[in-house]
């Protein structure tokens, strides 16, 4: 017998290991043979651990499993509690578009045969075949844009480092995926490794650079175990190393981690804490395309984003601009999260609703009770209400109702949660994890906790002052951590503005 | 093999990387558990850099300790998604358990915040002496406290 256990992180925690272990134990109770890979997850984390057992029809699911569910598993699996039917007809898997996910939850992710057999490698031999300028090209009409948040296109990106002279240039993968509800970057590290290594190297091959590096967030020991040993066996069999699959390119490879600092999933706080220093924020210009890692020309670019790339060399920019709306083009891996009834990962083209998400495929909230409040973005994203349902998921769909696509983290809240505490926790966190290096963002953090504090005490004099600072914060500060705080503040005043009104000391 | 011996060894195996701080205080901490005063000078010589600033580098960071944990770490997430699954409550509730505030360490148990452990579909969440679990509720936070005091 075949057995597929989840060994992503989320299963982990949900307690997948000792699923696991009790299958081997039942096995060998039985006099049974069976063969247990530890894949990456589905994404349907609620279902986790969410094993599969091969047949004649198909993959079949049984989830969420525990230790007690095992043994049924063996004596009568058609009739199992816990079965699901095939994996890949529940609604929720079967309604994505996956193309950066493809592999993710079907392979063995320290396998190089299971990826070149479900599709690896064959974008960068389509690249190896190209001319640089060709594959940035490529990239470019694909409308590719960086799906760390800014939304910048990833084409021209390439092209300015291209275009650089400089004895070395890099790649550097911004991994320090800090945001409160994302968690694709981890899932692509844990399930499929392979596919942030290609696209690296097809970065590499476009941009001429000969040295990249992951930063993975230290908060993320599972994903920098797995992308340590994808490296080492990527370069042992010649995928990358002197001479990325026998070319004439050399592209090494290196994992480094974090050390807990939100701000370094900031680009130039990532460069700046690479190179051995305290993650502050660099001004720009330079740009770090031009003078990044160790001045020379660098490409920092979120894991989804290269990892999207080897798809779109291998099947055609023009396949992967076909879906999408508006300028925003191609796929964008939603992360459902917080208080809903079915949360994980969802691949889908742009263009989706607000309303579709929460309600169709995150099934509405987990404890039943009404939506109040959905966080897009991070903690940097706005606090939607359910009047927002419409809004079509688009970087300027967003922009124009003051709120930000950013990692396309969702957290949806219900109505017992209180605005101005997670007000007052956009402002708290932002103190927290400042880099202190501009003053609006260090001071002004402080400053809105204590007058969110003063407001809460019933001074409503405060409010004015609140919205004045958001503003000084937002156009003042160096980065996105000051300079987005503001959003989760100012929409939760705009939406919830009873929850910020002195009202409930008069009611006391 | 003397710490002194074991630290020139860590700062050697990394001497030749491009930015090798980080990597540096990362396996000193690994190897003592926090990173010693001594520390400080063999490795800012070696880099090349003042005393200053390897300090200052070792303060920017959450993780990095100049004085040793608890033998128990708790690292609870207190960021968004796992607020919305009801981790105020957990928190307050592992407090009065424990007997500590987050952000303190008594008794040999650190008890930290930690903002997103990636596990957001599976809130709350948090981080026990390196492990890794999802969907807390009260009963699990009341079994934590007490592997912690064990």
């Amino acid at each position: 017998m075949r057995f597929w256990v989840p060994a992503d992180a989320a299963a982990r925690a949900c307690g997948a290991d000792a699923v696991a272990a009790a299958i081997a134990a039942e096995a060998a109770r039985r006099g049974i043979p069976v063969e247990i890979i530890r894949n990456g997850t589905r994404g349907m984390v609620w279902l986790e651990p969410l094993v599969e057992i091969e047949a004649p029809e198909g993959r079949l699911g049984f989830g969420p499993m525990t230790v007690a569910d095992v043994a049924s598993l063996f004596a009568a699996p058609a009739t199992h509690p816990k079965a699901l039917g095939p994996t890949e007809e529940i609604p929720f898997f079967k309604r994505q578009t996956r193309l950066t996910f493809a592999r993710c939850g079907r392979t063995d992710p320290l396998s190089l045969s299971d990826y070149e057999a479900g599709g690896g490698l064959a974008g960068l031999r389509v690249a190896l075949a190209k001319k640089p300028e060709e594959i940035v090209d490529d990239v470019v009409t694909s409308g590719l844009r960086g799906r760390g948040g800014a939304g910048f296109p990833t084409g021209i990106k390439w092209r300015t480092v291209q275009l650089a002279r400089a004895p070395k240039k890099y790649i550097v993968c911004n991994a320090d995926e800090g945001d409160s509800g994302s968690f694709a970057d981890r899932m692509l590290m844990e399930g499929d490794p392979f596919c942030l290594i290609e696209g690296m190297a097809i970065a590499a091959l476009a941009t001429g650079a000969t040295q990249g590096f992951v930063y993975i967030r230290s908060e993320y020991p599972d994903a920098i175990a797995v992308m340590r040993r994808a490296v080492g066996i990527a370069t042992a069999a010649g995928v990358i190393g002197d001479a990325i699959l026998g070319s004439g390119h050399a592209f090494h490879m290196e994992i480094r981690e974090g050390a807990g600092a939100y701000v370094c999933g900031e680009e130039t706080s990532l460069l700046n804490s690479l190179e051995g220093k305290r993650g502050v924020v660099r001004a720009k210009p330079p740009l770090p395309a031009l003078q990044g890692f160790m001045a020379s020309p660098t490409v920092v670019n979120n894991v989804l984003s290269l990892a999207a790339v080897p798809w779109i060399m291998a099947e055609g920019p023009e396949a992967y601009s076909a879906i999408g709306i508006g300028r925003s083009r191609g796929t964008i891996p939603l992360q459902i999260a917080g208080n809903v009834k079915f949360g994980g990962l969802f691949e889908t083209g742009f263009g989706i609703t607000l309303g579709e998400i929460v309600n169709d495929i995150a099934g509405g909230t987990a404890s039943g009770r009404p939506v109040k409040a959905v966080q897009v973005g991070g903690p940097l994203g706005a606090y939607h209400p359910v009047s927002d349902f419409e809004l079509a998921f688009c970087y300027e769909c967003f922009a124009e109702q003051k709120g930000l696509v950013g990692h396309a983290g969702l957290v949806v809240h219900d109505d017992s949660a209180d605005m101005m505490a997670l007000a007052r926790f956009a402002m708290e966190f932002c103190a927290v994890e400042s880099c202190g290096k501009c003053t609006p963002c260090r001071i002004g953090a402080v400053r809105g906790v204590e007058t969110l504090d003063r407001i809460a005490a019933g001074d409503g004099a405060a409010l004015a002052l609140l919205d004045d600072l958001c503003e000084l914060m937002k156009t003042g500060s160096l980065c996105a951590l000051g300079g987005f705080t503001p959003y989760p503040v100012q929409s939760a005043l705009r939406h919830f503005p009873e929850e910020f009104t002195p009202v409930r000391e008069a009611a006391e | 093999m003397t710490d002194t011996a074991r630290l020139s060894e860590i700062v050697a195996s990394h001497a030749e990387r491009e930015g090798a701080l980080l990597p540096i205080l990362h396996d000193v901490q690994a190897e003592f558990g926090f990173i010693p005063e001594a520390a400080l000078d063999p490795i800012a010589t070696a880099l090349r850099l003042s005393r200053a600033e390897v300090a200052g580098v070792i303060g920017f960071y959450h993780d990095f300790r100049r004085q040793p944990a608890g033998r128990h770490v708790l690292k609870l997430c207190r960021a968004e998604a796992c607020q919305a699954m009801g981790g105020v409550a957990l928190q307050a509730r592992l407090e009065r358990a424990l007997g500590q505030k987050i952000g303190e360490t008594k008794d040999g148990i650190t008890f930290e915040a930690v903002y997103c452990l990636g596990l957001c579909a599976c809130a709350p969440a948090a981080q026990v002496d390196g492990r890794l679990v999802g969907r807390l509720d009260a009963a699990a936070v009341d079994a934590l406290a007490e592997e912690m005091r064990a």
